[in-house]
Formats: C-alpha cells, sequence, structure tokens
C-alpha cells in the first residue's frame, strides 16, 4: 500500500478490557504517538467511523453493544481487534463470564496482540486495516457496477 | 413545566473510556435522577482465585484495572503476604511505593486530561496525555511495560532499581514540573475553565461521609480521609504527609485536589529515592496459606481507598478473594452529584468522579 485513499476514522468501544487497551488506544491517538497526523481521528459516532477498534473480550451483557455498533457503522467497515483480551479472551478467557474473543460477536479483519497491546502495534494493525478497507470499497464499487 | 424525558448516555459515549450505562430522567434542560446501570465489564475474575495459585493470581489481580495496575498488584501481593505471615524486606516496601507514586501520577495527569476533553478543551488534553508520555517512559525503562508491569511478587518485587535510574526518575520528575505547572495553571486559573467548572456537581461534606466515598473525590468535599496517612509500609518513614482537601465541594475543587496530589506524589518519590535503604528486594514465600486464616489489607488507589480481603483453605489456592473498589464507593455519589444539574454538564460530572468502571466489576 503506497498511500491512503482516505483519512479513516476510527471509533473505539471498551467491551470488557481492563483499561490498559483503552488507554493504549487514547495514547495512540495522543501525541506520543499521533496517529492523527496521518488523518486518523477519533469520533463518537458510529456513522461517521471506517475502523472499529475493539479492546477486551466480550460478555453476555455487552455482546449486543458491539454488535450495535458494528451494525451502526456503514460499508466498507474494518475491524481491529486491539490486545490478547479481545483477540482471544486473553488472561479471562476461562471467566465465567466471557464469552472469548470479539470474533464471536462480529466479524474481525486485523488482531493486534499485546497485554496490553502497545501503541506501535495498534498503529501497526489500523495501517493493516486501511489495506483491507481500499480492497473491500473497490470490491463495493465493482458490485455496484455489476448490478 | 416540560415533559419528563429519559435520555440513555452510554455504554458507548465519546467521553467515556469505560463502559457504563445512565438512564437519565430529564425534565426541560434539568436532569432529575441518573439510574445507573452496569455489568458491561463483569469478568468474574474473583472466582479465578480457585483455579490459579496465589502466585499465579497477581498477574490476574494486575488486570484487573489497566489504569491502577500497579497498585491491584501490592494491595493484592500485601494482602497475601499478611495472610502467610510473610515480612518482606525494606527496601521492597521503598520500590513498591516509588512505583505507586509514579502510577498515581500518571493515573491523575491522565485524569486531568480527560476532564479537560470533557468540559472542551482539546488542546489541555493532549497537552496532559504528551505529559505523562515522559512518566510511562520512566516505568518503561525501569519495568519493561507501559500500563501492565508484573513486578510485583508475593514476597518482594522482581526488578531492583539502581542508584542512577533513582537519580534520573528524580531529574526526569523535576523537569515536569514545569511543564505541568503550567498546565494546571490553565486548570487553575484560567476563567473559562473556572466558569464551567465552579458549582458544578456539588458534593456536600454531610452526603460524602454518609455515603462513605473516598480518595480525591471525597477529599475535595473535605474529607480528611487518606489511606496513606495510616503509615502502611515505606509511607510509615515519609517524614510529613499532608492531607489534601478542599472545602468547595464542587468540579473544581476536585481538579484543584488532584492537581495538588501530582506535586505530592512527586516530592514522596524525591524523598523515598534519597532515604531508599539497600537490600535485598524479596524474600522466598513457600507454603500454602493455612486452612480458614482469613487476611485484609487497604491501600490508597489513584482513586481512593481499596480494600481487600482473601482467605486461604490450606492448598496453594485461595478460597476467596475480594475487593471493595473506590469506584464502588463513589457512584452513589455521582447519583447525588447529577440530580438537579444540567444535562450539558453531565459528562463532566461523570468524569470529575472518574469512575474506574472495570475495577468495580472485575
Ligand atoms: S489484553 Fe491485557 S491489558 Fe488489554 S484488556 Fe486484556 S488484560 Fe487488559
Amino acid at each position: 500500500m503506497g498511500y491512503a485513499t482516505k483519512s479513516p476514522w476510527v471509533i473505539h468501544y471498551d467491551a470488557s478490557s481492563c483499561n490498559g487497551c483503552d488507554i493504549e488506544v487514547l495514547a495512540a491517538l495522543c501525541p506520543g504517538f499521533d496517529v492523527e497526523r496521518f488523518g486518523i481521528i477519533n469520533t463518537g459516532n458510529p456513522k461517521h467511523a471506517d475502523i472499529f477498534l475493539v479492546t477486551g473480550s466480550v460478555n453476555e451483557r455487552n455482546i449486543s453493544v458491539v454488535k450495535q455498533i458494528y451494525d451502526q457503522m456503514v460499508e466498507p467497515k474494518v475491524v481491529v481487534a486491539c490486545g490478547t483480551c479481545a483477540c482471544s479472551g486473553g488472561i479471562f478467557h476461562d471467566c465465567y463470564n466471557v464469552i472469548g474473543g470479539v470474533d464471536q460477536a462480529i466479524p474481525v479483519d486485523v488482531y493486534a496482540p499485546g497485554c496490553a497491546v502497545r501503541p506501535e502495534a495498534i498503529i501497526d494493525g489500523v495501517v493493516q486495516a486501511l489495506g483491507i478497507l481500499d480492497e473491500k470499497s473497490k470490491a463495493l464499487k465493482a458490485a455496484k457496477r455489476g448490478a | 413545566m416540560g415533559q419528563k424525558t429519559i435520555i440513555p448516555f452510554g455504554p458507548q459515549h465519546p467521553v467515556l473510556p469505560e463502559p457504563i450505562h445512565l438512564d437519565l430522567v430529564v425534565e426541560d434542560e434539568v436532569v432529575l435522577e441518573a439510574v445507573p446501570q452496569i455489568g458491561f465489564i463483569h469478568r468474574g475474575l474473583e472466582r479465578l482465585v480457585r483455579t490459579k495459585d496465589y502466585n499465579q493470581f497477581i498477574y490476574v489481580a494486575e488486570r484487573i484495572c489497566g489504569i491502577c495496575a500497579f497498585g491491584h498488584s501490592m494491595g493484592y501481593a500485601e494482602t497475601i503476604e499478611k495472610l502467610m505471615g510473610v515480612e518482606i524486606p525494606k527496601r521492597a516496601e521503598y520500590l513498591r511505593v516509588i512505583w505507586h507514586e509514579l502510577s498515581r501520577i500518571h493515573s491523575h495527569i491522565l485524569w486531568l486530561g480527560l476532564a479537560a476533553d470533557a468540559f472542551g478543551h482539546e488542546a489541555l488534553f493532549m497537552h496532559c496525555w504528551r505529559l505523562r508520555e515522559r512518566v510511562l517512559d520512566l516505568f518503561e525503562k525501569t519495568t519493561g511495560g507501559r500500563v501492565i508491569f508484573s513486578v510485583v511478587k508475593v514476597g518482594g518485587v522482581n526488578r531492583d532499581i539502581d542508584r542512577g535510574t533513582l537519580d534520573e526518575f528524580v531529574r526526569v520528575l523535576e523537569g515536569i514540573k514545569d511543564e505541568y505547572n503550567q498546565i494546571c495553571n490553565a486548570f487553575l486559573k484560567d476563567p473559562s475553565v473556572y466558569n464551567r467548572t465552579a458549582g458544578v456537581g456539588v458534593i456536600p461534606t454531610e452526603d460524602a461521609l454518609g455515603l462513605s466515598m473516598v480518595g480525591p473525590f471525597a477529599r475535595a468535599s473535605n474529607v480528611n480521609y487518606d489511606v496513606r496517612m495510616l503509615g502502611n509500609g515505606a509511607y510509615g518513614d515519609l517524614s510529613d504527609f499532608k492531607l489534601i482537601t478542599s472545602e468547595n465541594c464542587d468540579c473544581y475543587a476536585r481538579m484543584e485536589v488532584r492537581a495538588a496530589e501530582v506535586v505530592q506524589s512527586i516530592e514522596i518519590i524525591e524523598e523515598l529515592a534519597a532515604k531508599i535503604p539497600d537490600g535485598d528486594i524479596a524474600v522466598p514465600v513457600k507454603g500454602a496459606p493455612a486452612d480458614g486464616a482469613e487476611a485484609c489489607n487497604s491501600l490508597e488507589q489513584p482513586r481512593g481507598e481499596c480494600y481487600y480481603f482473601a482467605k486461604g483453605n490450606g492448598t496453594k489456592n485461595l478460597e476467596r478473594m475480594r475487593m471493595r473498589t473506590p469506584t464502588s464507593q463513589n457512584l452513589a455519589g455521582m447519583a447525588v452529584a447529577l440530580k438537579g444539574c444540567d444535562i450539558a454538564d453531565v459528562n463532566m460530572i461523570v468524569l470529575t468522579i472518574d469512575p474506574c468502571i472495570s475495577c468495580t466489576e472485575r
């Protein structure tokens, strides 16, 4: 991927993370790592977002919230699971109230591991997500032309 | 007279780093009642003590909350040490307190930033987080992690900090002070910030006492309680410990208290770094807690008093582990503060109380 065709906006939701990954997601958006220089902005509105950053595993209570946010985002959209908890349930995988990684609820495109996930890993994940986003939007356009 | 409406707030909301749901009953622009709903982060990790032994559980305890991670591992380790009658070396006590105070600095600066974001001051938010990175660098240098450290173990600590690095701590913190004071100026002296926060979300002292609120939040309502003043561990060796309280009881007072506590923590670290004794950093811990043995412990987390209880059953696994976290005490106060406030102030009041939901629900 040589360049990004658009400045993606991200939305962040804390499923049942311990906060460690959340604050790293925020730290990635802040001056130390500053993903805003790539045009990436954190938004609170799912309808404006292209990339969904989820931290933490899903449980009975929040699985519907995760699904809802995902459904409200418009196509094309990419999901990045940030942190080991979001990837697989991590250290909490055998807790009674944990269903598992985010992929139990919604399709996940990129897995960024780490406990806590390092901001570099998040940035890496988002860059990969950008490539996938491009492909998805191309496929969408092609489908439209075909229709 | 307007009509009563219910406005849902959260669980996904830009100002909330963590999910909590509030049903706000509003009439016109005024909140009549706020009904919190929780459960979005409940994992059930206390139960893991049955399947993990007491040495392994420390890594789970640390992951109760990523902001006060160090405090939780320290509080848990102290509880188990009490349970098994282990005396840890002085140097380990000092190192724990130094890291703990460092994590208080990082947590308070993080919170100040989020508060700035809540009242719409994004540049200030960025400045706070930029400063916080310098503190995290110190953590990374000494423990290897930025937010999860895994450096405490039952019986002491895993890593030592050598003299040169301790001096560097002091140097870096001194260097931060200047910039920090400038940021505090913006928080405490700027008229637009003052007008936005003064008199908002008042919790009178009687209410704060009645609801047994803890931490900087209670101290801002003039409750003079801080676990550190009891002098556990290395806190007992401090030459002087002054409580920081405020009489205003509003959002402004909460910022004032936290802002001052950062400076206090820097001073504590400087004093302990100068006094730290030489010696071992851990003692070996063998065996298992006796059947029926119980121990409790409390610790001043960045958000207030956290209480730990552990019960052994004669095996390496514990019978029961229980924590009472600061936010579970403070949530009741939040409902009081929200009653009668403007709908536009809701996010700021919620934030100044600094709910740490993942501690509370575990
Ligand atoms: S991966 Fe680690 S730091 Fe991240 S939410 Fe899970 S336990 Fe916390």
